[in-house]
């Protein structure tokens, strides 16, 4: 980098270019998980019981599994934005790079395990697998 | 002032805690009969479900109360609500329809089963 003072590096740069599609982001996102997460939240109040053999038909059927899909992209996404904010807002430097890294780990992971899940149970329900 | 700090609290919290729960609620039901067991016995069966009902109120309490203070973002956004005392009875509103929500939901959940 270029040395000088900070005010005579970063002068001339510009924004990132990536605030206001962040911030609107946010908000489309936080439109759908007020549906999603309406769905989602008198569907579970109004499920019979807990039991496996309530909730997995639940789940297996595609008006459950596909709004649930949905459900975990919007949420998750939602949150991915909401918590970089928060993670910008208190910790600076090696450890904020640190914890976006982190960050991005855990909402890839979380992502792709909780969509496996929704997929597996709705591919092999009508197989019958497990009973 | 309080009401924004919740909004974020709430945020973190469902974004974590909430999250691992979800995740781990859909890979048990996937996982087959056993792994929805362990599941079960931790959060429905062990202290008569005492998880259960604190992860449970602790997030739908979180819920109702972020999506009512995002509700009153949206608002504020369109550049309405800045008032001093409109602005003061919106955050109240938010705590009122949080908890009744919350109310509402267990009494409604608990009393179809
Ligand atoms: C009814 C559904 C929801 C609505 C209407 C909503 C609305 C919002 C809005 C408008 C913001 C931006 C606030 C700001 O710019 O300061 C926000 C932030 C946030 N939301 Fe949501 N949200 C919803 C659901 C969720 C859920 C389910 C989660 C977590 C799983 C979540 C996690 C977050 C986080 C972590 C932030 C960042 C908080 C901060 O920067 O202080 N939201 N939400």
């Amino acid at each position: 980098m270029r040395g000088g003072t900070e005010l005579g590096r970063v002068r001339g740069l510009g924004s990132a270019k990536a605030g206001a599609h962040h911030w609107l982001t946010h908000r489309i996102t936080a439109a759908s998980n007020l549906f999603l997460m309406l769905w989602f939240v008198i569907a579970v109040a109004r499920l019979p019981g807990y039991d496996y053999a309530t909730v997995r038909p639940w789940l297996a059927s595609a008006w459950v599994a596909v709004p649930m899909i949905l459900l975990i992209v919007s949420v998750f996404w939602h949150f991915r934005l909401g918590l970089q904010v928060v993670i910008e807002d208190y910790v600076h430097a090696e450890t904020r790079v640190a914890l976006m890294f982190a960050l991005n780990f855990f909402v890839v992971a979380t992502s792709a395990i909780a969509i496996f899940s929704i997929l597996k149970v709705a591919f092999t329900a009508a197989a019958g697998v497990p009973a | 002032m309080t009401v924004s700090i919740l909004h974020r609290v709430t945020g973190s919290g469902m974004a974590t805690v909430g999250t691992l729960l979800l995740v781990w609620w859909l890979a048990a039901i996937a996982g087959g009969p056993q792994s929805y067991a362990v599941f079960h016995m931790v959060f429905a069966e062990f202290g008569k479900g005492v998880l259960g009902y604190i992860f449970g109120i602790g997030l739908t309490l979180s819920f109702f109360q972020h999506m009512a203070s995002g509700i009153r973002h949206f608002i504020l956004d369109t550049g309405a609500g800045y008032e001093l005392n409109s602005a003061k009875r919106a955050a109240n509103a938010t705590f009122i329809f949080s908890v009744l929500a919350t109310i509402a939901f267990w009494a409604f959940l608990l009393g179809a089963k």
